[in-house]
């Protein structure tokens, strides 16, 4: 698969989020190129909303994977995604989750990657 | 604790006041005072999205908010006052006198702010409203997160993006 024909994405969200979960992905796929971090560190939200939006122009991406549900880059692309419904926008991503799509998974199955995913680890029996 | 803590910080209802805030003081309420956002129903809609269930938030304008202050106070809920500008809390505390202690949380960089902080970048008029809150007798601080040491206004007016 070419950067050409793959999934592209922006990932956004606080400090050096984007570029660690880019970088994993990048570490065990070598798809990273795939992806377009944002932060939005030291931006004011219409900055920010900007950021996005030359991220997305750039990629050629309409989907937005964001950390948190009530964090500013959320915001900022739901306000995007006002002006334009086909962004594609998905909150509290996870290493697994952006795997599976840098991987070719659907939206819809990545989440569902994520979510599986996530849990506790009962330590062995007898420990 | 009740309600004690007024931000100004243009990101409005975010992380940092969620879960940064939220949960550390417990907070069981947010009043966002935003002349914008009270007349739409679709960004209030947004910042509901973003807020845990246990927390409620209550929408005002400047004026609705003065009228409804002395409620807030009473509540018994830790709760947390923001506005996304420095003119909209020095707006409100003309008409509530009794507000005493503004808590610059967030000023991010737009054209025209010079960094003064890490997290705070002000314009010449921001500058000078801080300074009439001040000489109102209003202690103006700014601190990001409980946790971070609350910087003077004389200390933030004289930083350089730095600190």
């Amino acid at each position: 698969m070419t950067m050409s024909d793959g999934p592209r994405a922006v990932v956004a969200g606080h400090g050096k989020f984007a570029e660690g979960l880019i970088s994993a992905v990048e570490q065990i796929t070598g798809m990273g190129q795939m992806l377009t971090p944002v932060s939005n560190t030291g931006l004011a939200p219409t900055a920010i909303e900007a950021v996005v939006r030359e991220a997305l122009a750039s990629s050629g991406a309409t989907v937005v994977f964001t950390d948190l549900p009530a964090g500013s880059c959320t915001a900022c692309v739901r306000r995007l995604n006002k002006l334009s419904p086909d962004i594609t926008l998905v909150t509290g991503v996870t290493l697994p989750t952006l795997l599976a799509y840098v991987m070719g998974a659907s939206i819809e199955e990545s989440v569902a990657r994520g979510r599986e995913a996530l849990g506790t680890v009962e330590p062995p029996r007898g420990a | 604790m009740a309600l004690e803590l007024f931000r100004v910080d243009d990101r409005l209802i975010h992380g940092q006041v969620v879960v940064g805030w939220g949960q550390p003081c417990q907070l069981g309420f947010l009043v966002l005072v935003d002349n914008a956002v009270v007349n739409s129903e679709w960004e209030q809609e947004l910042y509901r999205m973003g807020a845990p269930p246990e927390m409620d938030l209550y929408f005002d304008s400047v004026e609705s908010a003065a009228l409804r202050f002395a409620d807030y106070r009473a509540d018994t809920r830790n709760g947390l006052l923001l506005t996304g500008d420095v003119a909209t809390m020095a707006a409100l505390q003309a008409k509530v006198p009794q507000l005493q202690v503004v808590t610059i949380g967030g000023l991010h960089h737009k054209e025209g702010r010079t960094a003064r902080l890490r997290y705070v970048f002000l314009t010449p008029s921001e500058e000078e409203e801080l300074r009439a809150l001040a000489a109102r007798g209003v202690t103006v601080v700014a601190q990001d997160l409980p946790n971070a040491p609350a910087v003077s206004l004389e200390h933030v007016l004289a930083g350089d993006g730095t600190g």
